[in-house]
């Protein structure tokens, strides 16, 4: 459990649009099995890091080390397109806020998994349609549903089923975008004790981007604050929330409705 | 095992134009293994407030808290997260779960985290749940649902799962009756009979004057302000 490596080591990252700033200088690192929150308001600048990190925005300075199974340490930035591309597809993962941009609605829920897994080079069909059945399982969707769109499920299960395509080859990172953000709390719940299952079992490290405090809590050890396209706090998440000290991170505290 | 030095901390409260307000000055304490200390002193003198800062969710400006000799103070995340997994167990008065988790997989959660297998934990989690009497019907419920001392117990078998070297326990026998108080100090001593480090905070006297073998008065640690 001691690894001496960092799964991921971020070093200055910043992210300029024009004139204005989408991340600032930003630096961490993510060990291995770590879930770490990033939390903040509309254009804290939380999300242009998460694009950064997973590779869908180019940072206009900076490193990610991303620690590969072969190689070690490698800079995502730098790292030529087909390798990155490779690595997006196998080893790391990204959950959308809105399944409808992580799945392919026309396809099969069954084609969704296992495209994922032809991607890496699988090619026997019936242990393709054997695994997609395995991962729906996982994420609680019933065998008999494989053959339907997404279309056709609810939101709740369209977000479990973005989670199986995503973790069906086995990634050690993932990136999520407020994973629980379209879902009515009950479903929300779901989701979380799911992916609090998954992340132990699997010991997948997580980035995960979203405004909602009681979600970081509840499934991550780390917190980093932003504001203003800058990292203003960060540590245990029960230590950031319990013993804020930064001005903008006790407003963000104070500010949660007690229930 | 647990080792609390020179210890100083105040809060700054920014919405109150950066107000500084110290808490605690100079808190120095010990706990070794098989013993049990009680902290008193009155409400709001910051009892709760000592064992945060050993549980690590507040951070502190000045001194050492070792665990099991390892530093609490300003360690990296990862340092605190596997002190917490493996070495020191908490029974905070709040029970924090996620929504609709069945009660048995609450308390098994920590066994899972340390790799111990399904059956197993859910086994020892039983046994645990058994022991400070909650219905087996109620193992299948999430404990959102359930009263106030349910919880609590709920959050004592949590916390005795696993045979950690250093106990928290924040009101372990609050809100607890007869039978049930008994069960907890059972526990208690069960957990001093094999070794634990246990740090109590009891406004139950009769509770802290069975289990403790001494107690350490917070108002010792007030800041000259405060005092």
């Amino acid at each position: 459990m001691t690894a001496d490596t960092p799964l991921l080591s971020v070093r200055g990252i910043s992210k300029r649009y024009g004139a204005r700033t989408g991340c600032a200088d930003v630096s961490f690192d993510l060990w291995p099995s770590e879930v770490m929150g990033i939390v903040g308001e509309s254009g804290s600048g939380k999300s242009t890091l998460l694009n950064c990190l997973a590779g869908h925005l180019a940072p206009d300075t900076g490193a990610i080390l991303y620690d590969t199974r072969a190689e070690g340490p490698r800079d995502l930035v730098t790292m030529a397109e087909p390798e990155r591309r490779m690595l997006a597809r196998t080893d790391l993962a990204f959950v959308h806020q809105n399944p409808r941009d992580g799945l392919r609605m026309g396809v099969s829920a069954g084609g969704n998994v296992g495209e994922r897994l032809m991607a890496t080079g699988a090619r026997h069909y019936g242990r393709i349609r054997a695994a997609a059945i395995d991962w729906l399982g996982r994420v609680e969707i019933a065998a008999d549903r494989v053959d339907d769109p997404p279309r056709a499920f609810s939101g709740g299960m369209q977000q479990r089923l973005q989670l199986a395509r995503n973790l069906v080859t086995g990634p050690r990172l993932v990136f999520m975008d407020e994973p629980t953000g379209g879902l009515d709390v009950s479903v929300q719940a779901r989701l979380l004790d799911l992916l609090r299952g998954l992340v132990r079992q699997m010991g997948l490290s997580a980035v995960i981007v979203t405004h909602d405090l009681a979600v970081v809590r509840l499934l991550a050890d780390r917190l980093m604050v932003m504001q203003g396209g800058r990292v203003v706090e960060s540590g245990l998440t029960d230590q950031v929330l319990d013993d804020p000290a930064h001005p903008y991170t006790q407003l963000l505290v104070s500010s949660v409705l007690q229930v | 095992m647990i080792e609390v030095a020179g210890v100083a901390k105040s809060f700054t409260v920014w919405n109150h134009g950066g107000a500084v307000i110290p808490v605690m000055r100079d808190a120095c304490l010990t706990v070794r293994p098989g013993e049990c200390v009680a902290l008193t002193g009155a409400s709001g003198s910051g009892k709760s407030t000592l064992m945060r800062m050993i549980w690590g969710n507040y951070r502190i400006d000045a001194g050492s808290v070792r665990v099991a000799g390892v530093e609490v103070a300003g360690a990296e995340p990862r340092t605190v997260i596997r002190l917490r997994r493996e070495t020191m167990g908490y029974v905070s008065q709040f029970l924090r779960v996620v929504p609709r988790v069945p009660t048995l997989r609450v308390v098994a959660e920590p066994l899972l985290t340390l790799g111990v297998a399904p059956q197993t934990a859910e086994a020892r989690a039983a046994g645990m749940l058994a022991a400070v009497n909650i219905p087996e019907r109620l193992w299948a419920l999430s404990p959102t649902t359930f009263s106030g001392g349910e919880q609590q117990r709920v959050n004592i078998a949590r916390g005795f799962v696993h045979p950690w070297p250093v106990l928290l326990l924040d009101e372990p026998t609050a809100s607890l009756d007869g039978a049930n108080r008994e069960a907890v100090l059972r526990l208690i001593e069960g957990a001093k009979a094999r070794g634990a480090a246990i740090l109590g905070i009891f406004h139950d006297e009769g509770a802290r004057a069975r289990v403790c073998d001494r107690a350490v008065d917070v108002r010792a640690f007030a800041p000259p302000a405060a005092a």
